[in-house]
C-alpha cells in the first residue's frame, strides 16, 4: 500500500520526524538506528531545547521505505513510548504549506 | 529546511489547540438520476452516490495518516432532492430520504445533505411535496440533513414558505420528542444559501456546481484563541493582524487537504470554507476568542464588535491562502456546539436577541439553539423571518436551526452528545407574531438587490 499519488512517487518523498520530550542519553542514536533499519534516509537533523523540552526535528526521505507508512509510524510511536518522548512523522508539505508562501 | 520553531508551531496547533479539518464534503450532482418511476430514480441515486463516494472515507483516512491531521467528518452533499424527485410521480419523498440514508451508511459518511428545496420566490409542486416530507424524512433517517432556502437578496422573502417552515420545524421536533427533538437539528432554514457549503446540516450541491466536487471546511478556534493570548492588552490593530496570520496558516492546511483529496479521488477541487467552526470540546470555542478580546462573557456589550473584527480578519487571512474560497466562510456561533456559548447562556449573559445581533456581522445565523417546546410554529416562523431579513438586507447568508424541545422549558437543557453538544433552553418572546405570519405573500427584494 502506498499513500502517495503517482505524480509524487517520481520525486523524493520527504517527511518531517519530530521528537519531543525530556532529554536523555541516546535519543538520537535510538531513533536513527530504527530509521536506518527501515531504510529511511536522514537528510537533515536539528536539535534544540524549546520550553525546557528536548526538541529534535529530522528531514527524512522515504523513497526506499519497504514497509507501509502506517507500520513505520507505529514503530516510531513504540520507540517514543520506550524512550518517554513523543515521535511523529508527517509529510513535509503540511509544514511547507503553512509556513511558506 | 524548515526551522524547528515553525515545525513546533504546527504540531502545537494540531495537538494542543485542536486544529483540525472539520469536514471533507463531496458534492455530487444527481440531476441525471431523475426518472418518472420513483423507484428507478432512487436506484440511480443510490448507485451514483456509492460509485462516486465509495473511496471518500478511505482517501480522507490516508490523508490523515500522511499529515497527521485529524479530519473529523466525511460528508456528502447532493443536488436538492426537490429537483431530482420532481420528475417522479411519487406523492411524497420520504423514500428518497431513506435512499440517501442507505447510501450514506454504505460509503461510511457521517451525514448526507441535500434533502432540500430552493423556494425563495415560489414553490413548485415538487418543492411542496419535499417540504411536507421533511419531518417524517428526518425522523425516519439517521444521517440525512435537510435545508430550505426561503429568501435571497435578489428575490426577497417568501413568507408563505416562512410560515410553513415554522410548522415543519415544530413537527420535526415533535416526531422525535423522545430524543430531544433531534430531527430539528438536521434542518436548516436559509436566506441566501450558498451552493458549495461543506458544513452540515445546510450542505447541498447547487445547480451551478459540477458533476462531482470536493469542498473542505476547516476549524481552528483554539489556534486563534491561543495566538491572541500572546497579544493580551494590545490594540485591535494587533488583534486583527494576529487573527489574519493564524487564519492564513489554518486555511493553508485546508487548501492542502482539498488539493490532495481532489487529486487522489480524481475529482474537481471546489472550495475551502474559511469558517471557524467550534466543537463542544474545551479549547475549541469561538466564544472564548471573543472573551480573549476583552468581553467578560460572550454576550456582554462589545461582543458584536469583537465578532465583526474576528469574522473579517479570518476572511482577510484566509482568502490569500486558498485558490477558491466559498461556502459560508465566517465565524460560526452555534450555541450547543460551543462550550463558551453554552456557559454564556447559562450565566444569563447571552440572549436570543444578542445572538440575532451577532448574526448580522458573521455567518451563519441562529444555529443549534434550543427553545421551549411550547414555542408556537408562528413564533418560529417569525424568528426565521427576522433572521432572513438580516441576510436579505446585508447580502449575506443567514440560517435558522432552532429546536423547540418537546416538554422542556427555560432553565432546563437538552443533551445531544457528540458534535451536537448540549443546549440550555433559551427564552423566546412571550408575545405573539401570529397575525404577522398569517399574512403570507412575499416581502419584496430590497433596493440593494438592484445592482445591474
Amino acid at each position: 500500500m502506498s499513500i502517495y499519488s503517482r505524480r509524487e512517487r517520481k520525486i523524493f518523498v520527504k517527511a518531517i520526524i519530530s521528537v519531543i520530550g525530556v532529554d536523555q542519553i541516546g535519543i538520537i542514536a535510538e531513533v536513527s538506528t530504527l530509521l536506518a533499519e527501515k531504510k529511511v534516509n536522514i537528510l537533515d537533523i536539528s536539535q534544540t531545547i524549546l520550553d525546557d523540552y528536548f526538541t529534535m526535528t529530522m528531514l527524512v526521505e522515504l523513497d526506499s521505505l519497504e514497509i507501509p507508512l502506517e507500520e513505520l509510524k507505529k514503530e516510531l510511536k513504540q520507540k517514543g513510548e520506550k524512550l518517554g518522548v513523543s515521535i511523529k512523522l508527517q509529510h513535509e508539505d503540511i509544514f511547507r504549506s503553512m509556513h511558506r508562501i | 529546511m524548515l526551522n524547528t520553531y515553525e515545525i513546533m508551531e504546527t504540531i502545537r496547533m494540531l495537538e494542543e489547540e485542536k486544529l483540525d479539518i472539520r469536514t471533507v464534503t463531496m458534492g455530487i450532482s444527481l440531476s441525471d438520476c431523475a426518472d418518472s418511476d420513483g423507484a428507478k430514480a432512487r436506484e440511480n441515486i443510490y448507485n451514483k452516490i456509492v460509485k462516486y463516494a465509495g473511496d471518500l472515507v478511505k482517501t480522507a483516512e490516508e490523508i490523515e495518516l500522511k499529515y497527521d491531521i485529524p479530519i473529523i467528518n466525511k460528508r456528502i452533499s447532493v443536488t436538492p432532492i426537490s429537483l431530482v424527485a420532481a420528475a417522479s410521480e411519487d406523492l411524497d419523498y420520504i423514500e428518497f430520504a431513506k435512499t440517501l440514508d442507505r447510501a450514506a451508511k454504505e460509503v461510511g459518511v457521517d451525514f448526507i445533505g441535500g434533502f432540500s428545496a430552493l423556494v425563495h420566490k415560489g414553490m413548485t409542486e415538487a418543492d411542496k411535496k419535499l417540504i411536507k416530507s421533511i419531518p417524517e424524512a428526518l425522523a425516519q433517517t439517521e444521517r440525512v440533513c435537510s435545508s430550505v432556502n426561503i429568501g435571497t437578496t435578489r428575490a426577497g422573502l417568501n413568507m408563505d414558505a416562512v410560515a410553513e417552515m415554522g410548522e415543519v420545524v415544530k413537527k420535526c421536533a415533535d416526531l422525535t420528542a423522545d430524543n430531544g427533538g433531534v430531527a430539528a437539528s438536521k434542518l436548516v432554514v436559509f436566506a441566501n444559501a450558498p451552493e458549495d457549503n461543506p458544513f452540515m446540516a445546510g450542505a447541498f450541491h447547487g445547480v451551478g456546481e459540477g458533476e462531482c466536487m470536493i469542498n473542505v471546511g476547516i476549524s481552528g478556534p483554539g489556534a486563534v484563541k491561543a495566538a491572541l493570548t500572546k497579544v493580551k492588552g494590545e490594540p485591535f490593530d494587533v488583534v486583527a493582524e494576529t487573527i489574519k496570520k493564524t487564519a492564513f496558516k489554518i486555511t493553508r492546511m485546508g487548501q492542502l487537504v482539498a488539493k490532495e483529496a481532489s487529486e487522489m479521488l480524481g475529482v474537481t477541487a471546489g472550495i475551502v470554507d474559511l469558517s471557524l467552526a467550534p466543537t463542544p470540546a474545551v479549547g475549541d470555542s469561538v466564544a472564548r476568542i471573543l472573551e480573549e478580546m476583552g468581553v467578560e462573557v460572550a454576550g456582554a456589550h462589545g461582543t458584536t464588535a469583537a465578532l465583526a473584527l474576528l469574522n473579517d480578519a479570518v476572511k482577510k487571512g484566509g482568502v490569500m491562502a486558498s485558490s477558491h474560497v466559498g461556502g459560508l466562510s465566517g465565524a460560526f456561533i452555534p450555541v450547543s456546539e460551543d462550550a463558551g456559548m453554552i456557559e454564556a447562556v447559562e450565566k444569563g449573559a447571552l440572549s436570543l436577541e444578542k445572538l440575532e445581533a451577532m448574526t448580522a456581522v458573521c455567518s451563519v445565523g441562529l444555529d443549534m439553539i434550543a427553545v421551549p417546546g411550547k414555542t408556537t410554529a408562528d413564533t418560529i416562523s417569525a424568528i426565521i423571518a427576522d433572521e432572513a431579513a438580516i441576510g436579505m438586507v446585508n447580502h449575506k447568508t443567514t440560517a435558522v436551526r432552532v429546536i423547540p424541545v418537546p416538554g422542556k422549558d427555560v432553565g432546563e437543557e437538552v443533551v445531544y452528545g457528540g458534535l451536537f453538544g448540549r443546549a440550555p433552553i433559551m427564552k423566546v418572546s412571550d408575545y405573539s407574531s401570529s397575525d404577522f405570519i398569517a399574512r403570507g405573500g412575499r416581502i419584496p427584494a430590497p433596493l440593494q438587490s438592484l445592482k445591474n
